[in-house]
């Protein structure tokens, strides 16, 4: 049996084809590239739509089977965009109806636990979860991925990127301002004092992204020692209550996933405080860390394997779907 | 001895000066770089006897402060008798959890009512005496502020504590919390607290309407 994912909550498009087992057979995915600034959310949409046919095509053929072998679709129901989210689910909604198969309701966060698991080994992590739109540190508890860390505002990545266009780079496909902002911070050693801002183990990246555009501004330090410290203040931040939610839970894995986990700096944080926890320490690979269909597929199948299916009538999207309001019943724990 | 290897501190119970004393040493931590790891545990080391002394003076029982070595980080203070509250207050009788509820909602009032943010409202910081009092521990993320996001983001994070380690009763147990807020800090300011608490949930990628 196979399960046919679709991903569209943000800037990725992505359709894969699992089977039930846990094997990957295709994943294909196609990136909207905005012209300048951030996501533009009507546009991504259009990207979305313009492309659904051309990945959808692409992922057959990957996989090598055909429309009627699909058991289930699964699509990302939220959090993200709306207008991105409805394409995806527009698509979903079409394909099952036509296929006449259930349709499940994916959650995008739980999504990428699921998919880091799969891919890692990983059987009960400690999860920190950082990317464009999202900076989360969960782990299993009583049927639910409880949050115990979250930001107050902006996400990680977005730290990272707001940064790097204030100081004038512009982004390529496969070279990501977070990759840019990294390789510049490893050409310096000079730390220059930026606010770090931890409360309980909820984090706030606001203050410390105004602080170093600021410094930037005044053009008194290199954009690589601002590069380097906006790193070592963020990741340590990030470090530091990733090891209370790993001392609080005693679990023994850590899972790094999202856009940032390709940072070397944020795995080595990491990495040090797995080993000094007696945890091992995953880093999902990039094409299972950025926004992908995999992760839909499989974390459709888990559901569906636990019965649960969404119908067309209900597949409304939910912008805001928060992690630990998904019951999640095929978790053992 | 070690009793406790919390995220950013060591505990030791100690014999000092014939006393039962816990040493509380903020150890370097390998992962950050040393300007920062510096900066931090100096810091932490310093503010928090401060504050604990501050919320004394608020009337929020807290532990005596013996000694402060900000060059090792390290702070000498007394040793609480008693149990977490995180591992008593599941398998209390319903009534006395909301009665335990209700009181630290009162003492957070207080604190906040004096300008004082504990910056870490989990029931792992909260010690229950013997004698039923309880001892608000761990001022190292603590602010001074009169600030409402910062009275908000602490009540936050006390529900989420709720939330994620006592889930079956969080509801019932934070809305004691909140009554025993109200008789403290009244119901104007609560009313104020309680509409940020909202905002700062919904912001981003917070909602926490079901
Ligand atoms: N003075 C004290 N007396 C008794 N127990 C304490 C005292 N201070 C802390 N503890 C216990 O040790 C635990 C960890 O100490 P804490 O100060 O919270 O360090 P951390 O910052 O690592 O969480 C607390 O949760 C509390 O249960
Ligand atoms: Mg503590």
């Amino acid at each position: 049996m196979y399960c046919l994912g679709i991903e569209s909550t943000a800037d990725d498009f992505g359709v894969a084809i699992l089977s039930f087992d846990g094997r990957v057979l295709s994943n294909a995915n196609s990136a909207y590239m905005p012209e300048k600034g951030g996501i533009h959310p009507r546009e991504a949409a259009r990207h979305h739509a313009e492309v659904a046919g051309k990945v959808l095509a692409e992922a057959f053929e990957r996989a090598g089977i055909k429309p009627q072998d699909v058991s289930i679709v699964a699509f990302s129901q939220g959090p993200g965009l709306g207008p991105c989210l409805r394409t995806g689910a527009t698509a979903a909604r079409a394909l099952a109806s036509y296929l006449r198969v259930p349709l499940v309701g994916v959650n995008h966060c739980v999504a990428h636990i699921e998919i880091g698991k799969l891919v890692t080994g990983a059987v009960d992590p400690v999860t920190l979860y950082v990317s464009g739109g999202n900076t989360i540190i969960s782990a299993f508890e009583a049927g639910r991925y409880r949050v115990f860390g979250e930001t107050l505002d902006i996400a990680i990545g977005n730290c990272l990127d707001v940064f790097a266009r204030e100081a004038g780079m512009s982004q390529r496909k496969g070279a990501p301002f977070g990759a840019m902002v990294e390789e510049l911070a490893s050409r310096s050693k000079t730390f220059v004092p930026l606010p770090y801002t931890v409360k309980g183990m909820d984090l706030s990246f606001s203050g410390l992204l105004t602080a170093a555009v600021q410094i930037l501004h005044e053009r008194k330090h290199s954009l690589e020692d601002l590069c380097f410290s906006l790193q070592e203040v963020a990741f340590s931040m990030l470090t530091e209550v990733t090891e209370r939610a790993l001392a609080h839970t005693e679990k023994l894995e850590v899972l790094l996933t999202g856009g940032v986990a390709a940072n070397k700096r944020l795995q080595s944080m990491l990495n040090v405080i797995a080993e000094e926890h007696n945890a091992r320490f995953c880093v999902v690979p990039k094409e299972y860390a950025l926004d992908n269909g995999a992760m839909i597929a499989w974390t459709g199948i888990l559901a569906y394997k636990s019965k649960i299916t969404l119908p067309v009538e209900k597949s409304f999207v939910k912008l805001k779907w928060r992690l630990d309001e998904v019951y999640a019943p095929w978790v053992e724990g | 001895m070690l009793i406790k290897k919390g995220a950013e501190a060591n505990l030791y119970l100690e014999e000092w000066h014939n006393r039962k004393v816990i040493m509380k040493r903020r150890l370097s931590k390998k992962y950050r770089i040393p300007e920062l790891d510096e900066k931090i545990r100096s810091q932490r080391t310093i503010y928090e006897p401060q504050v604990i002394h501050k919320a004394k003076e608020a009337g929020v029982p807290t532990p005596t402060i013996f000694m402060v070595d900000v060059a090792e980080a390290n702070i000498i203070m007394e040793f609480v008798e008693g149990k977490q509250v995180k591992q008593v207050l599941n398998d209390l009788p319903p009534q006395e959890r909301l009665r335990l509820s209700r009181h630290i909602g009162g003492l957070i009032g207080r604190l906040h009512k004096h300008g004082i943010i504990h910056g870490d409202l989990t029931t792992s910081n909260m010690i229950l005496t013997p004698y039923g009092k309880i001892v608000f521990v761990d001022f190292g993320l603590s602010e001074r502020s009169a600030e409402l996001e910062n009275r908000g983001v602490d009540l936050h994070l006390m529900k989420r504590a709720f939330q994620s380690t006592h889930y079956k009763y969080a509801k019932e147990c934070f809305e004691a919390v909140i009554e025993g807020y109200v008789e403290v800090v009244g119901e104007e300011e609560a009313k104020n607290v309680l509409e940020k608490i909202r905002e700062i949930e919904r912001r981003g990628r917070y909602v926490s309407e079901r």
